[in-house]
């Protein structure tokens, strides 16, 4: 059976220590720039910062994963060497990387740290997982949020390393690492830069009727209702017309997040060894109620017990959840 | 496009005329204690405000007579209660009840959540009011509770009971 | 490093659509014997249930397009998930001819260090993995789209210096996303599995417009896309400046042929660029003109030039 590690979100110090104090198997989290694909105003960590936090999370058993999972562009490739040694010199436990010239750099500067393949990788097949594997000593892969359970477990019998998935938390629907959407409207890139749909492009309008309309980048990307319930303003949850959909519809998916706490015991017997938790950019409240449940939950299936998942469905975009592509291929 | 700096127009709620200036003078010298001891007590704060220490926030409890203005400049911190109908050109508005709003601050509820719910409403520049919004989640321990035992017993009791005058109506689940 | 007369290479890069195998060989056979590119990219890159529609005809397309004289490259798929995805990649990685472009990291396990062409999905942004691809056997990268100029300069010269070619799009719809879910079955109340190819309808893709009617993305199936066109034209210039050798063109519904034709006609200076542009905004019809991405800004952005009127 996997040791169901629980993968945990830290977008400040102060989100660290109450990661860890819920109860984190793993915290991750990334420095302020665009070394990681957090690079969210005010969010993230200095080194010194960094410092504290790893002396923080180690005192109390718990690891440090730095996600390092952008693509530098042709020039800048030094950030991301330098944000590597900075962090293996601070003792984290691990590096989730994307881009390959990253991966081999890490692997041969600091052999001794271990590496995760980010979910920015989009490694969706064994093959392209044992490729990671084979040439950087990859040792976890973060799969896409696209795969069945079934599927899932075919994959893991055919890789040499831990499985990771995503359990709770936005819901990507895009291939992660290969979308520009918000390159496209507003001239910062996902990839490169580290932003979805910056706030700095962000617009909330307020109209007479009480309805909501949000724009990025002057783009309308959604109107909300008066009283319906809202979401991220990012392209692909929002709203547009097609010539045979006049009335406007979600052309890619609705507000919505994912949550897998019912399905633990499933991805803990297809052999998935971490559960992951999104939300870097969330607060600490939102730190302090996932993890917990999630915490308890976990140490009810590892005892036997069935898990009584407290409701988290407040917490979620749209305050609508689902469980997406895990749950049938019906979802694609 | 977006120029990164936006004017925002008050909508129109009751907190303008005598009352509300009335109740902006028994509060004012309050408010000038909490922000100046927060701003001592947690310096990393203005770092990860960036470039928003100069913006002007608007921060509104719709169910108070007044709103508050708030410019986390280090150097000339301000943070005034201000009546509605003579609220300053603001550059980012928070709009919401002022249980909420309290909570936020302290990190009791999450700020995404309650824009989802639509009970917190944003306008303005969205990067000051990520930046404030991360900063202050930084921020270990109650900024509430702070303030409330910078008033001693008395000021604990007030936050007690304006914690229980709100929760029946908290829809929480 | 010297450039020593090597002229660039105008491509065609794989039709990123549904199109029919009867469309297709007609396509091709106006490429073969008209458009004025040297390479040709040809297989289904966006939806692995699409390829039995048109792999029949691959043989004979290659056979047709080498016959004129135009050097052929079988791309692989930019997503490889299913047992299906991964057969037919590793079928096109076993072949010796004609040369291939890989599209997904399954591609480049399977190919091992045999050469291989690296495509505009493997996010080869950055000097270091270049680099690293050259090492494995690359001979050839395709730079993402969304790449701006000083990076697209750095990663050529990089290139260059290890030997491989540097292709850049400068014409076509920007791959902007790709996903596991089907988005034109979506937008007919179907499913993946269950799509009957309604992506036939759109070739050149289904038209997105937020509710107060900007036209912004368009849906191929799995893909998004730009709404408007890349076109590089007016860049060409600076782009062989800077070490890029083959400059690609995606197939969209005008005629490819004369979008060829203008673009021949700049590099050979043969036809001043902003009356080529002026062409080329002829031929692509209502559709708008982009080179955001190159200049750092949003993609979807016109940024003029001095050479632009």
């Amino acid at each position: 059976m996997s040791l169901a590690e629980l993968i945990c979100p830290a977008g400040t110090p102060a989100a660290l220590r109450t990661a860890v104090d819920a109860g984190a198997d793993a915290v991750y989290c990334g420095f302020q720039d665009a070394t990681n694909a957090r690079n969210f105003p005010g969010l993230n960590f200095t080194p010194d910062e960094l410092a504290e936090a790893v002396a923080y999370a180690h005192a109390r058993g718990t690891k440090v994963l730095l996600a390092l999972n952008t693509y530098p562009p042709a020039g800048k490739v030094d950030l991301w060497r330098q944000a590597a040694d900075t962090a293996a010199r601070l003792g984290v436990d691990a590096f989730i990387v994307a881009d390959m010239g990253v991966a081999d750099y890490i692997a041969r500067t600091h052999p001794g740290v271990r590496l995760h393949l980010s979910v920015q990788a989009a490694a969706s097949s064994p093959e392209a997982i044992r490729y990671y594997c084979a040439h950087f000593g990859v040792r976890r892969v973060v799969l896409p949020r696209i795969l069945t359970i079934p599927e899932i477990r075919q994959i893991k019998r055919e890789i040499p390393c831990e499985i990771e998935t995503f359990i709770f938390g936005n819901h990507g629907l895009m291939v992660e690492g290969r979308c520009s959407l918000t390159n496209y409207l507003t001239g910062q890139s996902t990839n490169m830069d580290g932003v979805c749909s910056p706030a700095s492009d962000v617009e909330y309008a307020r109209h007479e009727d009480g309805s909501m309309s949000s724009q990025l980048a002057g783009f309308t990307i959604d109107r909300f209702g008066p009283e319906e319930k809202a979401g991220y303003p990012t392209i692909c949850k929002g709203r547009y017309t097609a010539p045979h959909r006049p009335e406007g519809y979600y052309a890619f998916e609705e507000p919505v997040s994912l949550n897998l706490s019912r399905l633990l015991p499933e991805l803990i017997d297809a052999g998935v060894h971490a559960f992951k938790i999104e939300g870097r950019q969330r607060s600490k409240s939102y730190v302090r109620g996932v993890v917990r449940a999630f915490r308890a939950a976990v140490d009810d299936i590892r005892a036997g017990r069935q898990a009584n998942m407290a409701d988290l469905v407040a917490l979620t975009e749209g305050q609508k959840q689902t469980q997406g592509a895990f749950e049938t291929k019906k979802w694609r | 496009m977006n120029t990164g700096v936006h004017t925002v127009s008050p909508v129109r709620l009751p907190g303008g005329g005598v009352v509300s200036r009335l109740a902006c003078g028994v509060v004012q010298p309050i408010l000038s204690r909490v922000v100046r001891r927060i701003a001592r007590r947690h310096p990393s704060l203005f770092a990860r405000l960036g470039p928003h220490q100069g913006t002007d926030f608007l921060i509104d409890p719709v169910d108070l007579p007044f709103a508050l203005h708030l410019r986390p400049d280090p150097d000339a911190l301000l943070f005034r209660a201000v009546p509605r109908d003579a609220v300053p050109q603001a550059g980012a508005v928070i709009r919401g009840r002022f249980l909420l709003l309290l909570e936020l601050v302290d990190s009791e509820e999450d700020g995404d959540a309650a824009f989802f719910s639509r009970d917190l409403e944003v306008s303005g520049d969205t990067e000051a009011v990520v930046r404030l919004r991360n900063a202050l989640d930084d921020v270990d321990g109650s900024i509430a509770e702070e303030t409330a035992a910078m008033f001693g017993a008395p000021g604990r009791a007030v936050l007690a009971r304006l914690r229980r005058a709100y929760t029946p109506e908290m829809e929480r689940t | 490093m010297a450039v020593t007369e090597m002229t660039t290479k105008l491509t065609l890069g794989p039709i990123a659509y549904h199109w029919s195998a009867e469309r297709r060989r007609d396509f091709y056979a106006r490429i073969a014997d008209e458009a004025p590119v040297d390479e040709v990219y040809l297989g289904e890159v966006i939806c692995s249930k699409r390829a039995p529609f048109h792999e029949g005809e691959l043989p004979e397309t290659i056979e047709r397009l080498e016959r004129a004289g135009k050097t052929v490259i079988v791309s692989t798929l930019a997503e490889v998930m299913l047992k299906r995805e991964r057969k037919a990649t590793d079928d096109l990685a076993a072949m010796d001819a004609p040369e291939i472009e890989v599209n997904n990291a399954a591609g480049l396990y399977a190919r091992g260090r045999r050469p291989h062409r690296i495509g505009p999905f493997m996010n080869a942004y950055n000097e270091a993995t270049i680099a690293w691809m050259a090492g494995q056997g690359a001979t050839h990268v395709c730079l993402p789209t969304e790449l701006p100029a000083e990076a697209i300069a750095v990663a050529a010269a990089a290139a260059r210096d290890v030997g491989l070619g540097v292709e850049v799009q400068v014409f076509g719809r920007a791959s902007l996303a790709v996903s596991a879910r089907c988005y034109h079955a979506r937008a007919h109340g179907r499913t993946k599995d269950n799509c009957r190819f309604v992506c036939e309808d759109d070739p050149d893709g289904m038209p997105l417009s937020t509710r107060d009617d900007a036209p912004i993305l368009r849906v191929n199936g799995i893909q998004t896309q730009s709404e408007s066109y890349v076109d590089l034209l007016p860049e060409a210039d600076r782009l062989v400046a800077d070490g890029v050798t083959h400059l690609r063109l995606m197939p969209q519904d005008v005629d490819m042929v004369a979008v060829a034709g203008v673009f021949r006609d700049v590099l050979d200076g043969a036809l001043p660029v902003d009356e080529a542009d002026g062409r080329l905004g002829l031929l692509s019809g209502a559709v708008n003109l982009s080179n955001g991405f190159y200049h750092g800004a949003a993609g979807y952005r016109r940024i003029a030039m001095i050479a632009r009127t």
